[in-house]
């Protein structure tokens, strides 16, 4: 993706507003059990796992595998020209941890499964947009 | 297991509205025209319809209509009404409709799905060509998707279509294969969208929409109605155009209920769905004549014939190349009318129709001495499969 931004159009609810907010310091963090440590992604109201409610937002190294993508030649939502890429990350802390985003800072036919990436945020409104870009690239 | 449930109830009617393009009818129009027929079709009358089930009813997507307004429209008496979007799929109004009759709440259940999508007007997103779900407008599941443009199906079903190629070598060619047969099939069927010839070479020129998914890869918006008259058993003897057996249904949601968070990025919910569809009968899948397997895009196809396993895990790819095995005179011949991709998004319900047309041996395509039939809809953590018999099971 190149030139300007495309429309963010974040809708956060409440378990997950921090996600969003969270690049304001350019950490990414994503929800984790204070009982039995496992990370819950999408966030919700309480661990999944064990039913705890002692849970919060932790950073994460910000850095994970493409599990899969495609390039998109659609105009998807107006403002987003194609040819643009949506890739699911998995990232190192736990790959069960699947983030949609972009993949930026490097051509599109770079993209491939197995890709090492590291994200990255691109500020829209009062929020911090996760993106990721191939790990040890230039800024985007 | 005792006998299942789900064998107690038949399809005693089957019938379709006027389908296409710009038809500029509302859905409870087309609704009312397929209900009709249907009824008529199962040797009924309106005042014996004593239940009504769709999908998705109520605030659903597609257009369509609500439960309510057929219920109206006709002055239905019922004994019970159901719609909802919160099934295994659109075919999950067909199970609720079984088990209404099954458990003897109702006897004759009128079950529709309408789309009105083939007449322009504004497009959401998530909505129009290559939609399904989308834009919830809400912060629900999709607001990790939205932010990235990720507004259609097509983008999220394209991400498990490249794992596939990825991990099992499936090729575009070999996806091809869903849609050219397709779209050979819609010739014969009078109500298809797209009935001009195409071959493999013409799949492959057209323009990509979100690889490795092309133009043919997603199925055709239109407008259309289709109904079923789910009954009792006992009354199949007295079904004029014949009753259509139900074997088994296929229901289980037993993975993460995501399209971004499946543990599998090569298979959907299908897989657990007909894992359950076969739990609960003797037949397996070598009795299958014909298959009806959702192709909303038509690396779901893919998915439901792994998950039906016709062949095995990431074999669908050669299982399809070249198209004879799914062809009509093939191993196990496929889409009969053209499925969506062809003959409109019906979504899951002209497969459906298609099935009881073949049971009863009335299709426009005839697969000969055919007595078992899988229909499979829906993608995604939305999958839903009938194991359909000729006569009662
Ligand atoms: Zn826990």
């Amino acid at each position: 993706m190149s030139g300007d931004s495309p429309p963010r159009f974040v809708l956060a609810s409440p378990e997950s507003e921090f996600y969003w907010r969270s690049g304001a310091d350019g950490r990414l963090r994503i929800q984790r059990c204070g009982d039995c440590g496992r990370w819950i992604h999408p966030p919700g109201p309480a661990c999944p796992f064990c039913h705890s409610r002692r849970i919060g937002p932790e950073p994460v190294a910000g850095t994970g595998t493409v599990a899969t993508y495609t390039v998109n030649h659609k105009e998807w939502i107006p403002g987003f020209t194609p040819p643009y890429v949506f890739a699911f990350v998995e990232l190192d802390e736990d790959p069960t941890v699947r983030i949609g985003t972009n993949i930026v800072g490097c051509k599109i036919d770079e993209v491939e499964i197995g890709m090492r990436v590291e994200v990255l945020f691109e500020e829209s409104g009062e929020w911090h947009v996760p993106l990721f870009r191939p790990t040890g690239a230039r800024e985007h | 297991m005792g006998e299942p449930l789900e064998r107690r109830a038949v399809i005693s009617g089957a019938a379709q509205s006027d389908v296409g393009r710009r038809l500029y009818r509302t859905g409870i129009d087309l609704t009312v025209e397929a209900a009709l027929r249907a009824v008529a079709d199962a040797g009924l009358t309106t005042a014996d319809i004593d239940g009504v089930s769709t999908y998705p009813g109520f605030g659903g997507s597609f257009g369509g209509a609500m439960g309510a307004e057929l219920h109206e429209a006709l002055r239905l008496s019922l004994n019970w009404r159901s719609s909802g979007v919160e099934t295994a799929g659109p075919l999950g109004a067909v199970h609720n409709a079984i088990l209404a009759v099954a458990t003897g709440v109702a006897r004759h259940v009128l079950v529709f799905r309408t789309v009105v999508e083939g007449s322009g007007g504004p497009l959401r997103p998530g909505s129009g060509s290559g939609g399904g779900g989308g834009m919830s407008g809400s912060a629900g599941p999709f607001q990790f998707m939205i932010p990235y443009g990720a507004a259609s199906a097509a983008c999220w079903v394209a991400c498990y279509a490249r794992r596939h190629m990825h991990d099992y070598g499936t090729t575009r060619t070999q996806l091809g294969a869903i849609a050219v047969n397709g779209r050979a099939n819609a010739a014969a069927n009078p109500k298809a969208i797209y009935t001009e010839p195409m071959t493999i070479d013409d799949y492959l020129a057209v323009r990509m929409v979100s690889e490795p998914l092309c133009l043919y890869d997603c199925d055709v918006p239109c407008d259309g109605s289709t109904a079923v008259v789910v009954s009792h058993r006992d009354y199949a003897p007295d079904a004029p155009a014949g009753a259509v057996g139900v074997n088994a249904i296929g229901t289980a949601i037993r993975g993460r209920p995501s399209w971004d968070q499946f543990d599998d990025l090569t298979s959907m919910m299908m897989r657990h769905t007909a894992a359950s569809m076969w739990e609960r009968t003797e037949l397996s899948v070598d009795d299958v004549d014909t298959a009806q397997l959702y192709d909303g895009f038509s690396w779901l196809t893919l998915a439901w014939i792994e998950a039906m396993g016709f062949c095995g895990k990431g074999e669908s790819g050669a299982f399809v190349e070249g198209g004879t095995n799914i062809g009509p005179d093939g191993a196990v011949p496929l889409n009969t009318s053209g499925g969506q991709l062809s003959a409109g998004r019906l979504h899951g319900f002209g497969h459906l129709h298609e099935a009881v047309m073949q049971l009863r041996g009335t299709a426009n395509i005839v697969v000969d001495n055919c007595e078992v039939v899988a229909v499979g809809a829906g993608g995604g953590p939305e999958t839903g499969s009938l194991l359909l018999t000729k006569g009662p099971s």
